[in-house]
């Protein structure tokens, strides 16, 4: 299969792009998607070439970018909606958890709401407390929803697709920090990640390292500074968190024998809890040390810049975390 | 317009005649335990607004969304009452197989796409529902009921600015009672002349109408169709009264309350009005009247016997059904 290599917001506009030509249900929403080319230049463009009805610039009203997302979804088109970043959406919570991600069951299948909100995550650039939250967990909490964490150019080109083609609502979230990380991405218009399939990013015996989006490249350099110790890493990127492949993790689990698990998320009720207790239901006689956790500390998130940095996790953090079960 | 006939007369008298009969016979079955849920928030005294606005509605075609006093609407679009009761018994042949419960009655070929329980969630998904109708240029209007406590919320701002700035063919009909739960509209709306909001919205103002009066209720939406399917959404305030508590549970409203419902009901109850209307054209009427009133008890009774006997959703396989679709 040939390949391009592109950085990952390049990776998502051309997924966008070729699904809106795909599809003429297909249509975006969201502050700033069209005549500003889009926050993060992810629908650069689209504007010029699909027009106002297809490309809509929406008021700054986060309840009603997510609630007419459903509406218009229910009535049988496919949004992908936007949301500037994740930290907004926090005001849209009740059109997502309480509509999109309960209408299909709550009428008993009568309606379908196959959108997808994309939002943009994260940190690292001194956007203070109530800019840097990576809350994917709060949403993977729900079922109903599907949660989109890709943390390579080329899971976020097939995973926006499926996301897109899915009768199911999404939360498509795009770690700012990977925006700009290139990587190589298949030339192929019908690429599809499954819905729900983890993916081992790197195979090793001596420990597995859990995580997702931006943690992939934490753990990777981890993997990297272990392995001229002499330990092989086993890096299983999950890709989504819900549905959540636990398989993968256990297999991985019972061949290592040890786990670290890696978020950039808060770390009190989050992925790594989740996970921590499912692998100690699952796989607790092949465990041959306590799992652990790296997260971001439990504090918000300040905006000088050294206090900034001692908030979240780094390779070094990882590395550190699995000399202790070593 | 067309020509109101006295067939047309008969027939809502018909609707809202079934609707008391079946709010009534609900609140029965619920001081019985026979309807178990918490939340029953009935229709009687509303009756002329569900009628009159879905009297211009082309089935099938057209739109309605609601909240949770959502019962009315399910009866007047034409949902059948044993399905509807059954919904109220959470009984496995109810409009949402018994997930929904009274607050989430829906039915997707009457394009009736639900009841809603949040208060104002459902408006959002009004706007997202008219922009399809504008996407795929169907022609069709979404008729959207809101009650008064629901304009003092987030949603209502959002989900009519968004409508008014992309011009969509909304209907937003306010269903005025005088009370959000125990609160009156005064106590709760700085401005509470609630139709004067459109203005802020872009959206054109059909002032107050009497809601007590179907033929009104008729006349004003008909007018807003043809306005919203031409330029844009409508705002009608539709004064009423509800002759229940917010919710059966609310038990000291109707005696804190007794001589104003008395009130109501001796001077302004929509069914006496419609009859009054009726036997003024056909003073012979009256025998007529009183046939729609046995038979439509009768429907209520038989109902009420198709939902006792359905059986109670109870496997694992129903409750695992619809959180995704497959």
């Amino acid at each position: 299969m040939a390949v391009k290599n592109l950085p990952m917001r390049e990776a998502l506009h051309r997924a966008l792009h070729e699904e809106m030509i795909r599809d003429d249900r297909v249509y975006v929403m969201g502050q700033e998607v069209g005549r500003w080319q889009g926050t993060h230049r992810v629908t650069r463009g689209f504007l010029e070439e699909f027009g106002e009805r297809r490309v809509k610039d929406a008021p700054i009203s986060e309840m009603a970018i997510a609630g007419a997302a459903v509406g218009s979804a229910m009535a049988g088109l496919r949004p992908v909606a936007e949301i500037m970043t994740i930290n907004f959406a926090f005001l849209a919570l009740d059109a997502i958890i309480n509509h999109a991600a309960k209408i299909h069951y709550m009428f008993n299948g009568q309606f379908t709401v196959p959108m997808v909100l994309r939002v943009a995550s994260g940190w690292g650039d001194q956007a203070t407390a109530t800019h840097s939250h990576t809350p994917e967990p709060i949403f993977a909490h729900f079922p109903g929803l599907y949660v989109a964490t890709p943390a390579t150019p080329a899971d976020a080109y097939g995973m926006l697709k499926t996301s897109i083609r899915d009768d199911n609502p999404v939360l498509f979230s795009e770690s700012i920090g990977l925006y700009p990380k290139p990587g190589l991405v298949p030339d192929d218009p019908d690429y599809l990640v499954p819905i729900g399939k983890a993916d081992v990013k790197r195979e090793g015996q001596h420990v597995t390292l859990v995580t997702f989006a931006r943690g992939l490249e934490w753990c990777m350099g981890a993997a990297r500074e272990l392995e001229k110790e002499g330990v092989q890493a086993e890096v299983v990127d999950m890709r989504w968190l819900r549905p959540l492949d636990t398989e993968t993790v256990f297999a991985s689990v019972r061949k290592t024998n040890r786990a670290v698990i890696v978020e950039e998320a808060l770390p009190m009720y989050s992925f790594g809890s989740e996970l921590a207790a499912q692998i100690q239901e699952h796989c607790f006689d092949y465990l041959d040390a306590p799992v652990k956790r790296v997260s971001s500390l439990d504090v918000p998130v300040p905006y000088s810049k050294k206090l900034e940095d001692m908030v979240f996790p780094t390779a070094h953090k990882v590395v550190a975390a699995v000399k202790e079960i070593l | 317009m067309g020509q109101i006939t006295m067939e047309m007369l008969l027939d809502w008298y018909r609707q809202m005649v079934l609707i008391r009969e079946f709010e009534e016979a609900c609140q029965h079955l619920y001081e019985q335990k026979r309807i178990t849920g918490v939340y029953l928030h009935l229709y009687s005294g509303h009756e002329a607004i569900a009628v009159g606005a879905i009297a211009n509605m082309v089935i099938g075609k057209d739109h309605i969304i609601t909240a949770y006093r959502d019962h009315g609407i399910a009866l007047a679009i034409g949902c059948d009452p044993g399905a509807t009761m059954a919904e109220m018994m959470g009984k496995r042949d109810g409009l949402s197989g018994g997930k929904g419960g009274s607050m989430h009655l829906a039915s997707r070929r009457h394009n009736f796409w639900g009841g809603y329980a949040i208060v104002g969630g459902h408006l959002p998904l009004a706007t997202g529902l008219a922009l399809e109708s504008q996407y795929n240029e169907r022609g069709a209007v979404v008729i959207s009921m809101v009650g008064d406590g629901a304009t003092n919320n987030g949603y209502f701002h959002e989900a009519l600015n968004m409508s008014g700035v992309w011009r969509l063919p909304n209907i937003w009909i306010i269903e005025n009672n005088g009370y959000g739960m125990g609160t009156e509209v005064e106590r709760a709306s700085a401005n509470p002349i609630l139709h004067e909001r459109a203005k802020g919205y872009g959206t054109h103002d059909l002032g107050r109408i009497d809601g007590q009066d179907v033929v009104a209720v008729y006349e004003a939406v008909c007018a807003a169709k043809e306005y919203a399917l031409a330029y844009g959404p409508v705002l009608i305030e539709a004064m009423t009264y509800r002759y229940r508590g917010h919710g059966v549970s609310d038990k000291q409203y109707n005696t804190r309350l007794a001589q104003e419902l008395e009130e109501w009901k001796q001077t302004k109850d929509p069914i006496t009005i419609l009859a009054r209307r009726i036997l003024a054209q056909d003073p012979q009427a009256q025998p007529k009247l009183d046939q729609i009133t046995g038979e439509q008890h009768k429907v209520v009774e038989e109902a009420i016997a198709f939902a006792d006997n359905s059986p109670l959703p109870d496997t694992l396989e129903e409750l695992y059904a619809h959180i995704y679709v497959d």
